[in-house]
Order: structure tokens, then C-alpha cells, then sequence
């Protein structure tokens, strides 16, 4: 069995896991909530193997072309971090991680048919962009042992940071309690604005024709909707998305009952959101930006120099600081602080995708 | 009263400063104003570019005034982003300061016996009844206390013992580490700003240089020189993904070699605080190469050969000669006719065309590839002739600079990271347990505890040390 088979293997796991875990909620019966674990830890050990095998493969590769190499050295050179499909498999399997240690630990697994979504769909995402999934000789300037660090502690960051996103998203649903709160309002729009992207992104693959394949993402990001050569097109694609918000925020509320439904409480969700936080914060200081900026002295003689990446990650450390700060010292809570979760996770989006996808750099290996 | 009215201006500043709400305010307004420049090209014909394909060639260059006005095109050293910065290190400071006595004096405040009822409203508490003596009873959640690593005090009370301690307290001061540890990484970049340099080399092979030039195009001098013996590119076999880019430097100091190394991507040459770091490469124009060759027989002959075109070359004993016809940095085959072609300017794939004249026969053709040497094995005449480099036709790009800030950014590095690990993954703990004898050979044993984070972690450790005494308890019973 290779690699992209057992990728193909909890891809499927994960979208099955997604529809029981969604049947649990419906039925509330123990057997499928036990089967629906079942599946996800089936998926996620298949992506584990996944893994491992594609870094047994780009360990022989790179052992092929550079004998000379030490064996751990090998082992770091081949860790499959190297590019952006690489990357997103790992960023599913954190989150699935994530998620699986959560639902042990709290004994509450209707919080799965909220993560393991998100984890098909960016497996989803990843088919979508058509972003190579080839095992690409590693270039010059990635043969450094930060990688593997640098890449691991930066993902495990992003991983807590899209937890709490996730957990802010229920908690302001939750704790709103009229439309015209600001808080709700921005949630509605963030929210709103983050699954018409997604939606936009999937008619974008479907519209695709065929010779369009393997193309990179930017060259037909959107073109399906609000980028359409017909202006008609582009017009119904604002006015679809202005009524989709609206009734987001008109039936927002909505979600507050399913929650209440499965007894996640406001204090769960905010624990999980903050926790996450200052979990994700100190690692992706850590990996992101100081061995970050070690890396960046050793490679390019500078260990800061304003590069997209560089610029956007300091971004979000901004934005989650203030979150910190807030909730610690300024005395922060509840939905306001939640507005800053949701705002710092938009800084995570930025920094992974939006930096590789739109803007070029200095890591712009990333985005191939 | 002139006096009063400045110290009291001292305080407003002081204040001002002082707040949670400014740091929230900067960061917020830091975290806003660097967008500005992942948008906005830092260069000016880059950002002139995409201006005009914003606002249109009418409007884009009056934004373009604005933008230069505004710096927006350096905008990470513009003046207002440094006031940001300076401004943010001030709040930073004097935040810190305002706090530190206080957390100071919850550090050093040792934890003291608790009453009964200020224990009941901590966040932690258990209680237990047990039928066991007091000394008992004591004596065993002495040692499960213990076992647990905390410093154990004791206090004997009117009605019973509490045994009581903490654990973590200086975890408080983490927060305050990471401060002083982003104050260093400011004092790093202001040494690194004043007493450093960047600059850059292109240096062809077998040329040496005792200026740098700066990002402006400058001239800085060095007091030696550096050589460049070769430069390279590595490519991954039957690719044409570079695999390592290299170059081999040599220093002299009154044109005495005094150190060589061969430097890659990820591995820079440093000398005198001066860092060569391998950065680009490229072809010097209208530089002629040499050719080296490497020829071998089976009978034991290897020479290398350095050759101009057009030159030819004898093989001793054998009666053949080569000559070199041609040359391509780049050889491929045409994909629709197969015919044979110079597919880049680059050294990508460099080839060597040589005919061989030998005696009684007509000779013959070839095309020598540097990164196929199967290719120059000649075996009617056990030959071997391998094309090792096109020699002085590149040059090495490198990257220059001169930082002697990066230590402290290293050492500021090391700061965080050990003030991050105690600010978010110690806690301060602190555990009373009230033991005191209720009615006859019964004791009713309080726990309470408090955690300046992570509650959860302390509960279990409480709820293990409860286990724990008692089932010491229980098997002393037992055993009586």
C-alpha cells in the first residue's frame, strides 16, 4: 500500500466520520457516537501511516541523491513539510489530533460534527487547488534542519488557533442574545464571509474544465463567481452572498439551540477557545517566529527582513497577544474577546494560505 | 506649584503608559499598519506598477505622491512605524514596571495557614472524613504531600493541623521575562541598525574582491579580500531541480590564503563578524570558459586537461586527438523534431561537442554531457573523457552582511523561550490541608488548593495525593 492510497483512505474516513458524527447529534445514540471515534481514529491512524510512508519515501530519495548525508540528517531532509500539499495533510492530521485528545478529555463528542468537517474539507481543499501532490526534490534553501521544527511547532500552532476560531464561532452563536449586538454582527459577516469563499472555492473546481487541471490555484481563484469574465455573473455572485449573510444573521441564532441540543456549554467553549490559545500562542512564537528568524539568519543573512510570511505571522502574533492581554490583564471576556479569536484566526488564514496563494516572497515555495 | 504641575504632568505620561488599553491599542494598530506593506510593494517601480493597474494611469501617480509621502513603500522604516515600535517598547516597559513590585510581593509572600471557612471558597477543595487518628492521618498526607515534591509546612492549630505550601510561584514572573526578552530583540535590531551592514558580491570564478556594495549601490570596503575558486549548481539526478547551490570562498589577508570553505545555501562563510551567505548566481557576460576535462584509459592514464574551444588535446600513446568544437550551457532535444538543442542561457545542462581524429579511420563527433559522464566513455578505444566544469563563465552571488545584533537576538531567543514556557506551562500552586479530629478516633481532613492557571491540573494533583493518603490510611488499618 502506498502513501496517496492510505491519503485516499482517511480523506473518506473523515467525510464518514463527518456524517456520523452529524447522525449523532440527530439520534443521540451511544453506538454510532462510538462509531463515529471509531472511524475518525481509523482515518487518523491511516494518515498517520500516510505520513510516515511519505517520509520513508523522500528519505530514499533524498538518501538516492545525496549519499554522503548523515542518516538523522536524512531523516530531517525528508520529512514531508516541503511544500503546500505536504503541509495541509499535516495541518489535518494536528487538528484531528487536537480534536481527538479534546473529545477525550471533555467526553463530549458532538464537538465532532463541527472539527471533522473542517478536516474533510481541507482535504476537500487540497483536490480543489490542485496543488501538486508529487514527492518534489527538496530545493537549496529547505535543506536545513529548522525545517521539520519550524514547520511542526508553526502547524501545531495553527491547529490550536483554528480550535479556538471554532470555539468562538459557537460561543458568540451562543451567547448573543439579540441581532443587533456587534459582536453577532461581526460574526455573521466573518462567518458569512469565510464559508462563501469555501462555497465560491468548490464552484470553482466544479467549473473547472479539465485542461484547467493542475493549474495553480490563482489562476482560477473565484474566476467561476465573483472573478467571472460575465459581469452578470459577478453582480448575482455579490447579491447571492449579501442574502446569504443576511440570512446567516437572521437565522444565526439557530445554532445556539442545536448547541444547547448536545450540552456544550458557553464555559466549555470558552475554555476550549482560550486554552487553545494559549496553547497555539507560545508554540507558533516558538516555531513560527524565533526558529523562524534562526532559520531565516542562517539562509538569507538576515533573521528579519519584512518578507509577506515574516510580516503576516507577526500579524497574527499581534493580534493573539492582544487577545492575551485582553483577557488577562484588561479583564476581557465573553464575546468581545471571542471578536479578537475570530480576528486572529483570519490572521492565521492570511499567513498560511493567503501569503502563499496572492503573495510572493520569500517562502514562496510554500505555495507551490 | 511649578513643581507640582510637572510631577503631575510625569504622572498623566506615566499613566498614559501604563494602561493595558494602550498596549491593546498599539498592537492592534501594529498588527493594521503591516498589512499596508505585504500589499503595497516595498520598491518603487514594483509598486508604481501596481498602483497604476489599481487606480488607473490618471489617478495612480498622485497616490503615488501620497504613498511617498506617507513612506509607504518603505513602510517598515518609515518614521511613523518606528514611533509605533518605540511606543509599543515604552508601554511595554512601563506596564512592567507598574506590575512587577506587585507580583514581586506575591512571589516572595510566603503561603500561610488558612481559616476553615476561607478555605471552603477556594477553586479546589475536597473533603474527607476518616476514622483514623489524627497523628495518623497526619503523618500520611505528610508523605503523600511530599511525594507530590512540595516543600511541606506545618501548623499545629486549636483544633487540629493544617499542613500547607506551594509550588511554581517564581512561574509568575514569566510574563515579565518575555517582556524584557522582546525589549532585547529592539536593543538586538538597534545594534544590528547602527554597527552592521548589508550588502551583496557577485564575484566570478577565480576573482577576488576587497569591496562589498551596499543596498544602495555603495562601496564598502574590507579590510581583506575574498576569492571565489568556483561557483556551482548541483542538480538532482535526471531532474533539472537544483539541488544544492555552491560555491567554494577563500579569504586573504595580504594575498596569503588564510581561510577556504565551500558555502551553500544554509551553510555561510563568517569572517571578522562578516557573513558571506550563498544567495544567487548568474553568467558574466561575454566571459570565455575553460573546459575541464578529465581524460582516462583502462591502462591506467588520467590527466586533466583545461582547454579553450577550438583547442585540441592529445592522448599520449594511443594516437588520438580531440578537438573542441562547441559548446552548450543548456543541451536538450527539440520535443516535436528530436533534434538537438540549447534550450537556456544557464549552465543548466552544459555539453561539450569534441571530435576525435585517430589514425587509419575518419573520426568522429560527440556530445560530452557534464551531468551524464556516461557519455564520454568511448569504448572502441577504452576511453573515458569526462567534462567536469565550464570554468570561469559564472559568477557567485552572496549575500553580505555584518549583524553583531544577532546575538543578542539569539540570546533574547532564549530568553522567550524560557519565559513563554513559564508563563503558559507553569503555574503557581498552592495547597492547604486542614486535618482536625471530629467526635472519637475520626478526623475530618479539608483540602483546598488555588492555581494561577491551569485549575484542572491542580484538581488532579489534589485528587492524587487524596487517593493516595488514603489508601495509605486504609492498609494501615488493615495491617492493625
Amino acid at each position: 500500500m502506498d502513501s496517496s492510497t492510505l491519503f485516499g483512505i482517511s480523506t473518506f474516513a473523515y467525510f464518514i466520520a463527518m456524517a456520523v458524527y452529524v447522525s449523532y447529534i440527530a439520534f443521540r445514540n451511544n453506538a454510532v457516537a462510538v462509531t463515529a471515534t471509531s472511524i475518525t481514529v481509523f482515518g487518523f491512524l491511516c494518515q498517520t501511516g500516510a505520513l510516515l510512508l511519505r517520509w520513508v519515501d523522500s528519505f530514499n530519495i533524498w538518501v538516492a541523491s545525496a549519499p554522503s548525508t548523515t542518516f538523522i540528517e536524512s531523516v530531517l531532509r525528508g520529512a514531508p513539510l516541503r511544500n503546500m500539499y505536504e503541509s495541509m495533510i499535516f495541518f489535518v492530521w494536528c487538528l484531528v489530533l487536537i480534536y481527538l485528545i479534546m473529545e477525550f478529555k471533555y467526553k463530549n463528542r458532538s464537538l465532532g460534527a463541527f472539527a471533522m468537517p473542517v478536516a474533510a474539507l481541507a482535504l476537500a481543499f487540497i483536490d480543489v487547488s490542485g496543488m501538486s501532490t508529487d514527492i518534489e526534490p527538496l530545493i537549496p534553501a529547505l535543506q536545513s534542519n529548522w525545517l521539520l521544527f519550524h514547520v511542526f511547532l508553526s502547524f501545531i500552532g495553527y491547529a490550536a488557533f483554528a480550535v479556538s476560531f471554532a470555539a468562538a464561532v459557537a460561543y458568540i452563536a451562543m451567547a448573543s442574545e439579540s441581532r443587533s449586538e456587534k459582536a453577532y454582527i461581526f460574526w455573521s459577516i466573518a462567518v458569512g464571509v469565510f464559508l462563501i469563499v469555501l462555497i465560491a472555492m468548490g464552484i470553482d473546481y466544479l467549473n473547472m474544465s479539465t485542461s484547467a487541471q493542475g493549474d495553480f490555484i490563482r489562476s482560477y481563484f473565484l474566476k467561476a463567481t465573483f472573478r467571472s469574465s460575465s459581469g452578470v455573473i459577478a453582480v448575482f455572485s455579490w447579491i447571492i452572498s449579501a442574502v446569504f449573510i443576511l440570512a446567516l444573521w437572521r437565522y444565526g441564532h439557530g445554532l445556539r439551540k442545536i448547541l444547547e441540543g448536545l450540552s456544550i456549554t458557553k464555559i466549555m467553549l470558552e475554555e476550549i477557545e482560550y486554552k487553545s490559545i494559549a496553547i497555539g500562542f507560545p508554540l507558533f512564537t516558538i516555531g513560527g517566529l524565533l526558529m523562524g528568524a534562526i532559520w531565516a539568519n542562517s539562509a538569507w543573512g538576515t533573521y528579519w527582513s519584512w518578507d509577506p510570511k515574516e510580516t503576516w505571522s507577526l500579524i497574527t502574533w499581534f493580534i493573539y497577544a492582544g487577545y492575551l492581554h485582553a483577557r488577562f490583564v484588561g479583564g476581557w471576556r465573553g464575546k468581545k474577546v471571542s471578536v479578537l479569536a475570530l480576528i486572529g484566526f483570519i490572521g492565521v488564514v492570511f499567513t498560511y494560505l493567503g501569503v502563499n496563494l496572492f503573495l510572493s516572497g520569500l517562502h514562496s515555495y510554500g505555495g507551490r | 506649584m511649578e513643581n507640582k504641575e510637572q510631577v503631575n504632568i510625569f504622572d498623566g505620561i506615566w499613566g498614559f503608559f501604563a494602561s493595558v488599553k494602550l498596549a491593546i491599542v498599539l498592537l492592534f494598530l501594529l498588527a493594521v499598519t503591516s498589512i499596508i506593506g505585504t500589499v503595497v510593494p516595498q520598491e518603487s517601480p514594483k509598486a508604481i506598477q501596481f498602483l497604476g493597474k489599481i487606480f488607473g494611469d490618471n489617478t495612480a501617480p498622485a497616490v503615488y505622491n501620497a504613498f511617498l509621502k506617507l513612506d509607504f513603500m518603505d513602510m517598515y522604516h518609515s518614521w511613523w512605524f518606528v514611533l509605533l515600535l518605540v511606543l509599543f517598547c515604552v508601554n511595554l516597559t512601563v506596564c512592567s514596571l507598574e506590575k512587577i513590585p506587585r507580583t514581586w510581593k506575591l512571589v516572595k509572600t510566603p503561603v500561610k495557614p488558612m481559616a476553615k471557612n476561607v478555605l471552603e471558597t477556594l477553586p479546589v477543595k475536597k473533603e474527607v472524613t476518616l476514622k483514623v487518628s489524627l497523628d495518623t492521618a497526619r503523618d500520611e498526607f505528610l508523605n503523600a504531600f511530599r511525594t507530590s515534591k512540595y516543600d511541606v509546612k506545618e501548623a499545629v492549630q486549636e483544633d487540629g493541623v493544617q499542613l500547607y505550601s506551594e509550588k511554581g510561584a517564581y512561574s509568575r514572573l514569566g510574563v515579565y521575562v518575555v517582556h524584557l526578552s522582546i525589549l532585547l530583540i529592539f536593543v538586538g535590531a538597534i545594534i544590528g541598525a547602527r554597527f552592521g551592514f548589508d550588502g551583496s558580491l557577485n564575484l566570478p570564478e577565480g576573482s577576488s574582491s576587497d569591496v562589498v556594495y551596499s543596498r544602495t549601490g555603495e562601496q564598502v570596503p574590507l579590510d581583506f579580500s575574498i576569492a571565489c575558486n568556483w561557483y556551482k549548481t548541483d542538480y538532482y539526478k535526471g531532474a533539472d531541480a537544483p539541488q544544492e547551490f555552491s560555491s567554494e570562498l577563500v579569504i586573504l589577508e595580504n594575498g596569503k590564503e588564510v581561510l577556504k570553505k565551500v558555502i551553500e545555501v544554509n551553510n555561510p562563510l563568517t569572517y571578522k563578524g562578516i557573513t558571506f551567505y550563498q544567495s544567487s548566481y548568474g553568467i558574466v557576460p561575454d566571459a570565455v570558459g575553460i573546459f575541464v576535462l578529465k581524460v582516462s584509459n583502462d591502462r591506467g592514464l588520467e590527466e586533466t586537461l583545461r582547454l579553450k574551444q577550438g583547442e585540441s588535446f592529445e592522448i599520449p600513446g594511443q594516437k588520438i586527438k580531440g578537438t573542441i568544437m562547441d559548446f552548450s550551457p543548456a543541451l536538450g532535444r527539440d520535443p516535436q523534431s528530436g533534434a538537438l538543442t540549447t534550450y537556456s542561457d544557464s549552465l543548466i545542462n552544459p555539453a561539450v561537442s569534441i571530435r576525435f581524429d585517430m589514425e587509419g579511420s575518419d573520426g568522429f563527433t560527440g556530445w560530452i554531457l557534464k551531468r551524464y559522464p556516461e557519455t564520454g566513455i568511448i569504448k572502441d578505444a577504452g576511453l573515458k573523457v569526462e567534462f567536469l566544469d565550464y570554468w570561469g563563465v559564472e559568477y557567485t552571488g552572496l549575500q553580505v552582511s555584518k549583524d553583531p545584533g544577532v546575538i543578542i537576538i539569539y540570546i533574547a531567543s532564549i530568553v522567550m523561550v524560557l519565559g513563554l514556557y513559564a508563563a503558559f506551562f507553569l503555574s503557581h500552586k498552592k495547597i492547604w490541608i486542614r486535618i482536625a479530629p471530629v467526635g472519637k478516633g475520626s478526623v475530618k481532613v479539608n483540602i483546598g488548593g488555588s492555581a494561577s492557571k491551569n485549575r484542572l491540573a491542580l484538581e488532579r494533583q489534589v485528587e492524587h495525593m487524596l487517593s493516595r493518603a488514603t489508601a495509605a490510611i486504609e492498609g494501615r488499618l488493615k495491617k492493625n
